[in-house]
C-alpha cells in the first residue's frame, strides 16, 4: 500500500514521525496518491457508501448502548425509552435500524458488482473470500442486533435461527443448547447476543482493512477488466475518487434519509413492537428481508438437515466462485452469454427473496425449489460452461483505448464507461 | 465554462468549492448535535427535575430526608435553640461567607436569615452532599450542633455553614418554595 | 447511461415475473378501510383536536381492560401530542391512582399519580388480565397502532415506498372498530364472542363492539357516532405509539433539502475536477 506513496516529508515533525512509523506516507500511498483506474463506473462507489454506512452503524450503535439495557425484563422498555424519552432517540434508533437495511442493499449492490464485472477472479480472489467473509460477519451482527429489541420477530427468529444448528447429527442437540445457555432462549442468550454485536462490527473493521490491502495490491479491477498498463490509465485516488465517492455517498444518504424519516417501520416487523412471548409464536414467523432468499432456500428442501446445508451452501459457494468462472475473460462486459446468466440469475435471487416472505405451501414451494436449483446450477454449471461455449468479444488493448473509442463502435465500452460522465 | 477567460475561471471554481466545502461543515455540525444531546438528561428524568414534599408531619427537631435529582436532600425543622445559635456567629468567623443559596444572588451573605426558607426560618432544606468530595454527611452531629462528614472530618453548623475542616463552601441550598403551608416544591 | 437503462429494464422484467406467480396472501379475506388521516405524507401532523377526542374514548371506553403503560402523563403537555396544558395534564395524572413505596415502615401505598408517572395498568398482569377477560388479553394501547398491521402484498408494498404508506395501524384498528356485523347466516360464532369482518386473527373477537353512537360526550361539534369515535381513538393510538412523528417529519424535511442541494454542489464540484479527464 505505502508503495505507491510519493510522500516525502518536509517539516521536522512530518520527519521525526516517517522515520519512526511511516503512517502519513501509508494513509498516502493507500487514499491520496494510490493509482486508480480512470474508468470506474458509479457501481464502484459502493465500496466508499458500504465504508460509511459501517461508520454510521458503528456510532449510532454505540450511542444507542449508552441508553439499552440487555435484560428480558427490561430489553423492550428501554428501546421504548429511547424511543420517547431520549434526546433524539428515536432519531438514533431509526437510523441504526434503517441503516442494517442500507447496509445490505449496498452489499448486495457491491456483490453484484464484483459478480457482472469479474472482479473475484485472479489475482484478486483473497479480496473476494475475504469479502463474503464480511458478508458473513454482517449477516451474522445483523441477527443478533435484531434480537435485541426483544419483541416477538426478535424472540422467535432468535428461536428459529438458532435451531438451525439442531439438525446436525449427534452434536446438535447440544450446540443449540450451549448457544442459548438455557433450554430456550432466554436472559444468556440475549446477554451473549447483546456482547457480540457489539464485537462483531469491530472484526467487520478488521477484515475490511485486509479485504482493501488485497484490492490495492493487486490494483482494482475496472468495467474493461483490462490491467491498467500506462500511468495514462489511471488517477491518483484523491481528489479523483475522493470527491466522486463523496458524491455517491450524499447521494446514498438521501435513500437513507428518505427510509429513516418517512418509512421508518417500512422494513421492520410490526410484530417486533409486541414484546416477547415465549408462550405465543406469531402466525408467521419472517426473517429481515435481506435474509429473505437464504430463508426460501432454506425452506425448499423438505429435509432438515438438507434445508440447512442448501442454506449455507449458497453463501459457501461464493467462497470457490474464483475457480468455478472459468472464462478468460474477466469483465462481463466483453461476455455476451454471460450477461444474460448474469440478469437472469439477478431476477432468481430477487425472486427467492419473494418466495421467502410468502408462507411455504402451494406453489410458493414449487416455484423456490426450481429457484433454488437454478441459483446452484448458476455457480456449478452454468459458470464452468461458459468459459468454454462462450465466445467474448474483442477486449481493448488498454483502459485508455476503451475511453476514447466511447460508445461508439464497441458496445462493451458503452456498458462500462459513460455514465461516469 | 470552457469559453471562460483564464481570470474568471478561477473565481467561479472558488466559489464552488468553497460552497460544497461550507455546506458540509455546516452539515457535520448539524449532524453532530443528536449525538451530542443525547446524553443530556432526558425527558423522563427532566420530569423529575421538581418534586413536591409533603412536610406536615416533620416535628420541631426533626429531620427528613428526600431523593431530588438523585441526590439526597435534607429537610430539617429546627429548634429556636437551632436558629438562635445561628444567628449569634458572627459572618467574619465563616470560612464560607456566602449564602451558597440558588433561591438568592450569588454575592448574598451566609447570615442565618439567607439559609433558612424564607419567612419560615425554622425551616433549613440543603443538598445533602458535603462540598469537599461528595460524601454525604451526618446529622445531628459535630462540633458544632449541625452536620458532620466523616469522611474527611468536615463540621457544618446548625445553619448548614462549613465550620471546621477541609470542604470550602457551605452545603448547597436548592431552589425551593412552599407552595402550601405543608408542601415544599424543590427544584 | 445504457447499464443504468438495461439494469432498470431488468429489474421490470424481475417485477413482472414476481407479478406472475400467484399472489393470494394469507388472511386476503381481512376487510381493511383506509382513512384520510393528518398525520399522513411528509408533511404530516396531528389533529390536537382528535388526539384529546380519542383520549377521551379511550378514558371513558377502553382504559378499563387496556392499559396505555408506555405512556407518561406529561407526554399528555408535549409538544406534537395532544397539547393538553400542563394544570390539565397534571388535573388529568390526579385522577389515576399509582403504587408507590415502600414508605418508611416498608408498606407500599397508593398516590395520586403526578406528570412523570405513566399510566397505571388496569390489571397487574398478563394472566390477571386473561382471568378477567376470559382467556383473552386485552392488549396494552402503548404500541398497538404500529404492532397491527394487514399483510400489502405485491405490488402495494412497492408504491407505499413512494406513497409513504405508514397508517396501516391505525387503518387496522379503525377496520376493526368499525368492522362489527351481526352474525352471518351459516356462521356458528361461538359463545362469549362476536363476528367481525377486519380481525387479524380469524372472524371471531372475544371483544365486544366496544363503541356505539352518543357513548361518549363530544363538547367540540364533532359527530357522536362510532365511525368518529373509531377514527378519533386510533389516531390517538398511533400518537401513543409514535410521540415524535411531527418532529420526525419536520427534521426528515430538512435534512432532506440539506442533503439534495448538498449532493448538487457535490455533483458540480466533482464535474469540475473530472473536467480534463477522459474517462
Amino acid at each position: 500500500m505505502a508503495g505507491h506513496s510519493n510522500y516525502v516529508p518536509q517539516s521536522a515533525a512530518a520527519k521525526w514521525l516517517e522515520s519512526r512509523l511511516p503512517v502519513i506516507s501509508l494513509v498516502r500511498g493507500s487514499f491520496v496518491d494510490f493509482p486508480t483506474p480512470k474508468n470506474l463506473n458509479y457501481w464502484w462507489t459502493f465500496g466508499g457508501i458500504l465504508f460509511f454506512v459501517l461508520i454510521a452503524q458503528i456510532i449510532t450503535g454505540i450511542v444507542l448502548v449508552m441508553h439499552y439495557t440487555p435484560s428480558t425484563d427490561a430489553a423492550f422498555n428501554s428501546v421504548e425509552h429511547i424511543m420517547r424519552d431520549v434526546n433524539f432517540g428515536w432519531m438514533l434508533r431509526y437510523l441504526h435500524s434503517n441503516g442494517a437495511s442500507m447496509f445490505f442493499i449496498a452489499v448486495y449492490i457491491h456483490i453484484f458488482r464484483g459478480l457482472y464485472y469479474g472482479s473475484y477472479k485472479a489475482p484478486r480472489e483473497i479480496s473476494w473470500i475475504l469479502g463474503v467473509i464480511i458478508f458473513l460477519i454482517m449477516m451474522g451482527t445483523a441477527f443478533m442486533g435484531y434480537v435485541l429489541p426483544w419483541g416477538q420477530m426478535s424472540f422467535w427468529g432468535a428461536t428459529v435461527i438458532t435451531n438451525l444448528f439442531s439438525a446436525i447429527p449427534l452434536v446438535g442437540e447440544s450446540i443449540v443448547t450451549w448457544l442459548w445457555g438455557g433450554f430456550a432462549v432466554d436472559n444468556p442468550t440475549l446477554n451473549r447476543f447483546f456482547s457480540l454485536h457489539y464485537l462483531l462490527p469491530f472484526m467487520i473493521v478488521g477484515v475490511v482493512i485486509l479485504h482493501v490491502w488485497a484490492f490495492h495490491t493487486t490494483g482494482n479491477n475496472n468495467p474493461t477488466g483490462v490491467q491498467p498498463k500506462t500511468k495514462q490509465d489511471t488517477l491518483p485516488f484523491h481528489p479523483y475518487y475522493t470527491m466522486k465517492d463523496l458524491f455517491a455517498i450524499v447521494v446514498f444518504m438521501i435513500l437513507f434519509a428518505y427510509f429513516a424519516f418517512y418509512l421508518p417501520n417500512y422494513m421492520g416487523h410490526p410484530d417486533n413492537y409486541i414484546e416477547a412471548d415465549p408462550l405465543v409464536t406469531p402466525a408467521h414467523i419472517v426473517p429481515e428481508w435481506y435474509f429473505l432468499p437464504f430463508y426460501a432456500i432454506l425452506r425448499a428442501v423438505p429435509d432438515k438437515l438438507g434445508g440447512v446445508i442448501a442454506m449455507f451452501g449458497s453463501i459457501a459457494v461464493l467462497f470457490i466462485l474464483p475457480w468455478l468462472d472459468t472464462s478468460k475473460v474477466r469483465s462481463g462486459a466483453y461476455r455476451p452469454m454471460f450477461k444474460q446468466f448474469f440478469w437472469i440469475f439477478a431476477g432468481v435471487c430477487v425472486a427467492l427473496g419473494y418466495l421467502g416472505a410468502m408462507p411455504a405451501e402451494g406453489w410458493y414451494v414449487i416455484f423456490s425449489r426450481i429457484f433454488t436449483v437454478y441459483y446452484f446450477a448458476h455457480f456449478l454449471i452454468i459458470l464452468p460452461m461458459l468459459g468454454f461455449l462462450e465466445k467474448p468479444l474483442p477486449l481493448p488493448a488498454s483502459i485508455s483505448e476503451s475511453v476514447l473509442k466511447g460508445g461508439s463502435g464497441k458496445p462493451s465500452g458503452a456498458a462500462a464507461a459513460p455514465e461516469t460522465k | 465554462m470552457a469559453h471562460n477567460t483564464d481570470a474568471e475561471e478561477p473565481n467561479r471554481r472558488d466559489f464552488l468549492y468553497i460552497a460544497t466545502g461550507a455546506m458540509g461543515v455546516v452539515g457535520a455540525g448539524a449532524l453532530a448535535w443528536p449525538f451530542i444531546d443525547q446524553m443530556n438528561p432526558d425527558a423522563s428524568a427532566l420530569a423529575l427535575a421538581s418534586i413536591e414534599v409533603d412536610v406536615s408531619a416533620v416535628e420541631e427537631g426533626q429531620s427528613i430526608t428526600v431523593k431530588w435529582r438523585g441526590k439526597p436532600v435534607f429537610i430539617r425543622n429546627r429548634t429556636e435553640t437551632e436558629v438562635t445559635e445561628a444567628k449569634d456567629v458572627p459572618i467574619a468567623d465563616l470560612p464560607d461567607r456566602l449564602a451558597r443559596n440558588a433561591n438568592l444572588p450569588v454575592d448574598a451573605e451566609a447570615t442565618d436569615p439567607n439559609r433558612g426558607v424564607k419567612d419560615k426560618e425554622n425551616w433549613l432544606v440543603q443538598v445533602g452532599i458535603c462540598t469537599h468530595l461528595g460524601c454525604v454527611p451526618i446529622g445531628d452531629a459535630g462540633d458544632f450542633g449541625g452536620w458532620f462528614c466523616p469522611c474527611h472530618g468536615s463540621h457544618y453548623d446548625t445553619a448548614g455553614r462549613i465550620r471546621k475542616g477541609p470542604a470550602p463552601e457551605n452545603l448547597l441550598i436548592p431552589p425551593l418554595e412552599f407552595v402550601s403551608d405543608s408542601t415544599i416544591k424543590i427544584g | 447511461m445504457s447499464t443504468m437503462i438495461k439494469m432498470v429494464r431488468s429489474l421490470a422484467a424481475v417485477a413482472a415475473l414476481a407479478v406472475a406467480t400467484p399472489a393470494v396472501a394469507a388472511g386476503a379475506n381481512v376487510e381493511i378501510h383506509p382513512q384520510q388521516w393528518s398525520f399522513s405524507g411528509p408533511f404530516g401532523f396531528y389533529d390536537r383536536g382528535q388526539l384529546q377526542r380519542g383520549f377521551k374514548v379511550y378514558q371513558e371506553v377502553c382504559q378499563a381492560c387496556h392499559g396505555l403503560k408506555q405512556v407518561a402523563f406529561r407526554n399528555l403537555a408535549e409538544n406534537g401530542g395532544p397539547s393538553f396544558s400542563e394544570d390539565a395534564a397534571k388535573q388529568i395524572a390526579s385522577e389515576y391512582t399509582v403504587v408507590d413505596g415502600p414508605d418508611d415502615d416498608g408498606e407500599m401505598f397508593d398516590r395520586p399519580a403526578i406528570l412523570a408517572d405513566r399510566f397505571p395498568s388496569p390489571f397487574p398482569n398478563v394472566n390477571a388480565a386473561r382471568a378477567a377477560n376470559g382467556g383473552a388479553y386485552p392488549p396494552d394501547f402503548s404500541l398497538l397502532a404500529k404492532a397491527r398491521a394487514a399483510q400489502r402484498g405485491f405490488p402495494w408494498f412497492v408504491f407505499d415506498i413512494f406513497t409513504q404508506y405508514q397508517e396501516s395501524g391505525p387503518d387496522y384498528i379503525y377496520s376493526l372498530l368499525t368492522g362489527y356485523e351481526e352474525d352471518p347466516e351459516g356462521i356458528e360464532v361461538p359463545v362469549g364472542q362476536y363476528y367481525n369482518h377486519s380481525f387479524l386473527a380469524g372472524q371471531f373477537i372475544s371483544m365486544a363492539p366496544p363503541l356505539s353512537d352518543e357513548l361518549v360526550e363530544y363538547t367540540d361539534g364533532s359527530p357522536m357516532t362510532v365511525d368518529q369515535y373509531a377514527k378519533d381513538v386510533s389516531a390517538f393510538m398511533m400518537w401513543a405509539a409514535e410521540p415524535h412523528l411531527e418532529d420526525r417529519k419536520k427534521i426528515g424535511f430538512r435534512v432532506m433539502v440539506f442533503l439534495i442541494v448538498f449532493a448538487g454542489l457535490l455533483y458540480f464540484t466533482k464535474k469540475q475536477l473530472w473536467r480534463n479527464v477522459d474517462h
